[in-house]
This record gives structure tokens, sequence and C-alpha cells, in this order.
């Protein structure tokens, strides 16, 4: 259990399930994340990684329980496959900033692209460019929300070593600025190197929610146990 | 009769030449074509974006007629022009039966579903694709609109130069509707009908080249827009 008393929840959920028909994505999640280090969401394909985290950006509603922000709670969402706009790498991120109050300037512009370290790919059609590109530049276009909660779906699969390396690093910059991150990931490298705290999901329920090292040194399920093995859950 | 090759000799002669004849008919027709196209274009892309954009009853029935009226054969919407500009139809009063005028009426009725149902598509296709990022970065309706417009301006245009090679190409109903009056509504098409079946092939050759020239440089045009918009915008 965290200790709640001292950080205020950023977000609670309450006894959230999330059906699709008759079929149960997510059932009765409860959970507080609270400011701090990266919170990492890991468990097996299907387990319903992404969909908790629709839930929490509010793409998705619960089918019941409930969701609750901290007032004017500013949230970014960087898709696991993020689609481009058919411009320059500098207009996708115009095109983010113009739904907010932020100036659109090229020095915003910029700045937002050295973040990501791609302002050497400015004018750079945004569809030419490499997966990890893409990443960093949907990571850009969702730090222009300049988000206090930013939620990523597995930001980092598919790409090598040098690129995740290269997403990470964003990643914990970000952190370091006093972005709260929520990422989902299946790989436990990456969750140790990342997280402070660990979420673990499987058959659309929540296994486990406590400190990283915890999670690796005594997981509590069976089921948390045979992931951090490598067996398979089904 | 003579020899092919000599009505080709006789062609190129007239072409080089620059026979006047000649030359008002192929500004006639390239005049009533643009109208038509850009007539087809006002009523038919906006009409286009409308039902890709919009979600009301009875839509996909719009959607499958629009598309089977792609395929309206031109005869029949010459007959159709025909009965409703003569001088008992409904539109007779207007006097324009035998006019360039009802020319341009019938191209821009034979497009405007193409245009209109390929802009549908286009536009629709490229919603499908930006609406999750649309939904995450928080993206207003009216500037929804305007980046799914803007960024299917290729594909809008390339759709244009069809409308215009389709239009151009079109004999039947300008037949019908044009009366294909000698020095007044005798469009290219008509004219080669016309001189093919009198014997004057060299006439009925050298216009032949002419349009094929010009469905030539259509599509050439629209070969460029699309690389250019490949290399420049993704
Ligand atoms: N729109 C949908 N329709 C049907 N099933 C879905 C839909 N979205 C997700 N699911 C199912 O819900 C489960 C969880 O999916 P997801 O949240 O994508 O898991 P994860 O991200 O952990 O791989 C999977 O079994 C998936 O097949
Ligand atoms: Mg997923």
């Amino acid at each position: 259990m965290r200790d709640d008393t001292t950080v205020t929840p950023m977000i609670r959920l309450t006894r959230v399930s999330y059906d699709i028909g008759i079929t149960k994505i997510l059932t009765d999640v409860s959970l507080d994340l609270a400011p701090g280090k990266p919170t990492l969401l890991l468990g097996p394909n299907g387990s319903g990684k992404t969909t908790l985290l629709k839930l929490l950006m509010g793409l998705l509603t619960p089918t019941s329980g409930a969701i609750s922000n901290t007032r004017d709670l500013r949230k970014a969402f960087v898709f696991q496959k993020p689609v481009m706009l058919k411009r320059s790498v500098a207009a996708n991120i115009a095109f983010a900033l113009s739904a907010t109050k932020r100036d659109a300037s090229q020095a915003t512009i910029s700045s937002l692209l050295r973040r990501v370290g791609l302002e050497h790919l400015h004018d750079r059609p945004a569809r030419k460019l490499s997966g990890g590109e893409q990443q960093r530049l949907a990571i850009a276009r969702a730090l222009a929300l300049n988000p206090m909660l930013l939620l990523l779906d597995e930001p980092t699969a598919s790409l090598d070593p040098t690129a995740t390396k290269a997403i990470e690093d964003i990643i914990t910059s970000a952190a370091n600025d006093g972005v709260k991150i929520i990422m989902a990931t299946h790989d436990l490298g990456e969750a140790r190197r990342l997280a402070g705290d660990i979420i673990f999901l499987a058959r659309g329920r929540l296994g486990e929610h406590t400190p990283s090292p915890n999670f690796f040194t005594r997981p509590s399920t069976p089921d948390a146990q045979h992931f951090l093995a490598g067996d398979l859950i089904i | 009769m003579r020899a092919p090759f000599l009505d080709f000799a006789s062609a190129i002669q007239l072409l080089i030449n620059g026979d006047a004849t000649l030359g008002a008919i192929v500004k006639l027709s390239l005049l009533v074509t643009l109208s038509a196209t850009a007539l087809a274009a006002l009523i038919g892309m906006p009409l286009g974006a409308l039902v890709a954009l919009t979600r009301f009853k009875g839509r996909s029935a719009v959607i499958v007629i629009l598309n089977g009226l792609m395929g309206l054969p031109p005869v029949v919407v010459g007959l159709l022009v025909f009965l409703t500009l003569s001088r008992s139809g409904p539109l007779g009063t207007l006097g324009l039966l035998f006019t360039p005028t009802a020319m341009v009426a019938a191209q821009a009725i034979l497009i405007t579903p193409i245009i209109a149902a390929l802009s549908r598509q286009v536009i629709e296709d490229l919603w499908t694709e930006y609406e999750p990022e649309f939904a995450a970065l928080h993206i207003g309706t009216r500037q929804r609109i305007t980046a799914l417009l803007w960024d299917s301006r290729f594909s809008l245009i390339t759709i244009l130069l069809a409308g215009f090679g389709r239009a151009a190409a079109e004999v039947g109903a300008v037949m019908i509707v044009g009366g294909n009056i000698d020095g007044f509504t005798r469009v290219m098409t008509t004219s080669i009908a016309l001189e093919t079946s009198k014997g004057n092939l060299p006439l009925a050759l050298s216009l032949g080249m002419i349009l094929i020239a010009i469905i030539m440089i259509v599509n050439a045009l629209a070969w460029s827009v699309r690389q250019w918009a490949e290399r420049h915008a993704g």
C-alpha cells in the first residue's frame, strides 16, 4: 500500500470497470496516482494497459466506477502507433499548439523540438521520419499541451536499443521537469530503469500497485511472479 | 478509301498550320469542360466533405447513391438535361437547349457525383486516421475540418483532374444537349464523331490527337501533384 496521506493523488480510480458488450476488458480497478516519479504499467498483451490509459485520458468512459482528477489537470496522450499529420515536423507541433493558449511562435516550436532532439528535422515531412523519430515527434506534440500528466502507450515497442534509449531519456527529463508520467510497457528492463512505482495488470484486473523495487524483489501475486519469470499468463 | 497514312499526314499538316476551325473547336471544348469542372467542384467538394464529416439518418444510402452515380451513362444525362431544357420541359423557357451553357450543365451533372463521392472517400479516410489524435490533442470542430480539408488538398486536386478528364472525353451528353452546331456548340468529341462519319478523317484525327494530348497533360499534372505531395507533405 502506498502512503496516500502525504501526497494527494492527481487521479483516483474507484472500482472502475470497462466492458465492450458482454466482454469485460477491465474489472474493478481502484487506484491512486500521485505526482512523482514515473508510474509504469506492466502486464502481458491484452491485459488492459491501453484501455486503462485511454480511460485515464478520458478517451473512454468507464462502464461503471469513477475516475476523479484534481482540478484543471492538463493531460496528454501518446498512442502506441501515433499518426503524424501530412505536414512538416514543425507544422505538426504548430498544430498541437494551436489548440492551446500557448503562443505558437517559431521559438516555442524549436524549443519543443529541441527537447526531443528533432530540431534538425524541423522542415522534414513528418511521415518520412523513422519509427523512433515519429515517436519522439508525438511526444513533442504531447508536450506542446504543457501537460501535468503525460500518458504513453508502449512508446518503445518495436524500436531498436538506440531509439529506445533516446525515448527513455526524453521521458526521464520530462519527469525531472515535473511532468507526471504514466507509461505502459511490456519490457521489464525498461520498467526497472524508469519506474517509481509499478501497476501490474493481468486479465483486466489490478494485480499490484507497488513501489518499483518491491515489485521486482517481492511480487505478491502469482500472476506477477509468473510474469517476472517470463511465463505466459493466459 | 485512301491510305490511313495519308490521313495522318494531312492531320499533322492541319495541326502544324493551325487551322482556324480546329482552333475554335478546341477553345470551346476547353471552355465548356473547364466551366463544368469548376461548377462540379463547387457543388461536389462541399457535398463530399459534408457527407464525410457529418452523421445523419440515411447517410449510408446517400453514400451508396453517390457512388452509384459515378457510373452515370453520359447519354442518359444528356437525355435528362435535354428533357429539362426542351421547350416543354421545366426549364424550357430559359431557351438554353443547344447552347454551350446546356453542355456545361450536362458535363457538370455527369462529374459532380464523381467529385463528391471521391472527395467523401478521401476526407473520410483521413478523418478515420486523424480522429484519435484530434481527440487526444483536444482539437475543436472548426480546426478539425480545416485540417482535414487542408491535408486532403493534393488528393482533392487529383480528383478534380480526374473529373476534368472524364468530362473532356465525354461525347453522348454534349451531342444531345449541344446539338453539335457548327461554330457554336461543336466540341472536339462531337466533331470527331461527325467528321469520321462524313469521311473527313484528317480533321477527326487531328482533333483526336489534341484530345489525347490534353488527357495526357492532365494525367501528367495529376502525377506531378502526387509526386510533389509525396515529397513535401508525406
Ligand atoms: N474495441 C475493442 N473491441 C473488442 N475488444 C477489445 C477492444 N479494445 C480492446 N479489446 C480487448 O481488450 C483486451 C485488452 O486490450 P488492451 O487494453 O489493448 O490491452 P493491452 O494494451 O494490455 O495489450 C484485449 O483482449 C483486447 O482484445
Ligand atoms: Mg496496448
